[in-house]
């Protein structure tokens, strides 16, 4: 679905979505590249668990919420992927405090 | 100017909480109703404020505002049920009660001290507990260790105060009431028996003036030879992202919406007509949310703002009628939220008879500022 329009055979790095190893162009945009790898849906809503994708792209409508390295409510339109970075799904809220996993 | 619009019986000035809870009850008793709001320059108490329906300490200097809080929240679940009814709009009207969180032993028995002490004085019963630090951990899991305890009072609940708003405002209109935005009051006079009214959009004619303007207020009652003694006191809050469920209950200070954002702030502050936010404050702020529920510590606040609360000199509720004609009537709370179901029952129910009665409303008179100090 997505085509990136300067493929000229960059760099690359992997990255793991969902525990699965996959490689994106070097220094690309979190979102576009899970975008591309067809990544899908990004997050489920709190309140009623509906799927969501990016949808503004540039940090304002927070539809792109991933959790990046066990950190809830990453936004990935504003992220840099990583060599070794691993993005999960945010599902719903997120757990915070010793009982959630973060930190 | 040229605008002229039909005399309404009643116009109520002041399209918040306050304005539109009596807009929406004297609509809803078949009285025709214009609702005149300002516009988004306004000083919106109305959308800034925490949501909560509060019992607990209110009325320590008034037993009389004791009772009116308590009244008004225990109608809170049957006000909150009909308006879901009549508009699809579920308020997120919970009660659990709530905790007021001490910080120090010496802040825990003066709370439960000026508890004890309205619950004395006031007729409407309404209990509460001092909980220790061991209890509270047990009832708050996520409590801080820090924590000296708590006064707990099962009354007290929280909604959803924007759709609170969106709700009262729909369900006046539904009933007849015409809402008017972008119609800021310029100037207010007697025009025979009623009332003129002249917006920055238009002049109109009321048989009948509700003065909810908030701190609008100040500047509107001269107009009409009475005195609304109020001031601006900044809040400033913030809200954080959505998380898992970790305090459902009330607390003075912080508040986890349905949604899993949790709003906090507690500042109390006279900075005039600014209501922008302070990184001091905020931070402070954000300092004892986090000392009370060190699990906020992982929560990114996404959003901050102030806003202005509506106070008279003793923090109770000014409800006057005019002297004379009678037909206007002046109502200055910083409670719009706790006491929706008042204006929207009972005040409404004494305007449409166009008598507040002296007994019941003198302790609410601005006559109570006019005292010689001795």
């Amino acid at each position: 679905m997505f085509r990136p329009l300067d493929d000229k055979g960059g760099k690359a790095v992997a990255i793991e979505i969902e525990g699965r190893s996959q490689i994106v162009p070097a220094a690309s945009n979190l979102a576009a590249a899970l975008l591309s790898a067809g990544f899908s849906p990004f997050r489920t809503t709190p309140a009623g668990a509906a799927p969501r994708q990016p949808y503004c792209m540039m940090g304002v409508c927070f539809d792109c919420l991933v959790e990046i390295d066990g950190l809830p409510n990453r936004q990935a339109c504003l992220e840099t992927v990583r060599e070794g970075m691993h993005v999960r799904r945010q599902q719903g809220a997120a757990a915070i405090g010793e009982k959630g996993k973060a930190r | 100017m040229a605008e002229r619009h039909p005399t309404s019986d009643f116009v109520v000035i002041g399209g918040g909480i306050v304005g539109a809870s009596i807009a929406y009850g004297l609509a809803k008793s078949g009285e025709k109703v214009l609702l005149l709001d300002e516009g988004d320059v306004a000083f919106r108490a109305a959308r800034g404020n925490l949501g909560n329906v509060w019992v607990q300490g209110k009325g320590a200097t008034s037993h009389a505002y004791a009772d009116l809080t308590r009244n008004a929240a225990n109608r809170w679940g049957g006000f909150a049920a009909a308006l879901q009814e009549e508009t699809g709009i579920d308020l997120h009207f919970r009660r659990p009660g709530a905790f007021y969180i001490c910080f120090s032993e010496e802040e825990l028995e003066r709370r439960s001290g000026m508890m004890a002490s309205i619950n004395e004085h006031a007729t409407v019963r309404s209990e509460f507990e001092t909980v220790g630090p061991e209890e509270l951990r047990r009832r708050l899991p996520e409590i801080g260790p820090e924590i000296a305890g708590a006064t707990y009072c099962p009354d007290d609940g929280t909604a959803n105060p924007l759709f609170l708003l969106r709700a009262l405002i729909k369900a006046a209109a539904g009933f007849g009431a015409t809402y008017l935005p972008r119609r800021k009051v310029v100037s207010l006079c007697r025009d025979g028996e009623g009332i003129c009214i002249e917006t920055e959009a238009g002049t109109f004619h009321a048989g009948r003036v509700v003065l909810a303007a908030g701190l609008g207020n100040g500047k509107l009652a001269p107009q009409l030879g009475m005195t609304a003694p109020v001031r601006p006191v900044r809040g400033q809050i913030m809200v954080t992202e959505k998380v898992r469920k970790f305090l459902d209950f009330g607390t003075n200070f912080i508040r986890q919406t349905v949604e899993g954002g949790c709003v906090f702030g507690e500042s109390s502050e006279e900075a005039g007509f600014d209501e922008g936010t302070t990184l001091s404050v905020l931070r402070e702020t954000a300092r004892r949310a986090v000392t009370a529920f060190p699990l906020l510590r992982d929560a990114r606040v996404v959003r901050a703002w102030g806003a202005l609360r509506i106070m008279t000199p003793d923090g109770v509720p000014v409800y006057q009628q005019a002297p004379g004609a009678g037909n206007v009537f002046l109502i200055t709370v910083h409670s719009g939220v706790t006491l929706a179901p008042f204006h929207a029952g009972e005040m409404a129910v004494a305007l449409r008879q166009n008598r507040l009665d002296p007994d019941r409303y003198l302790p609410f008179s601005p006559e109570r500022f006019n005292v010689q100090a001795a």
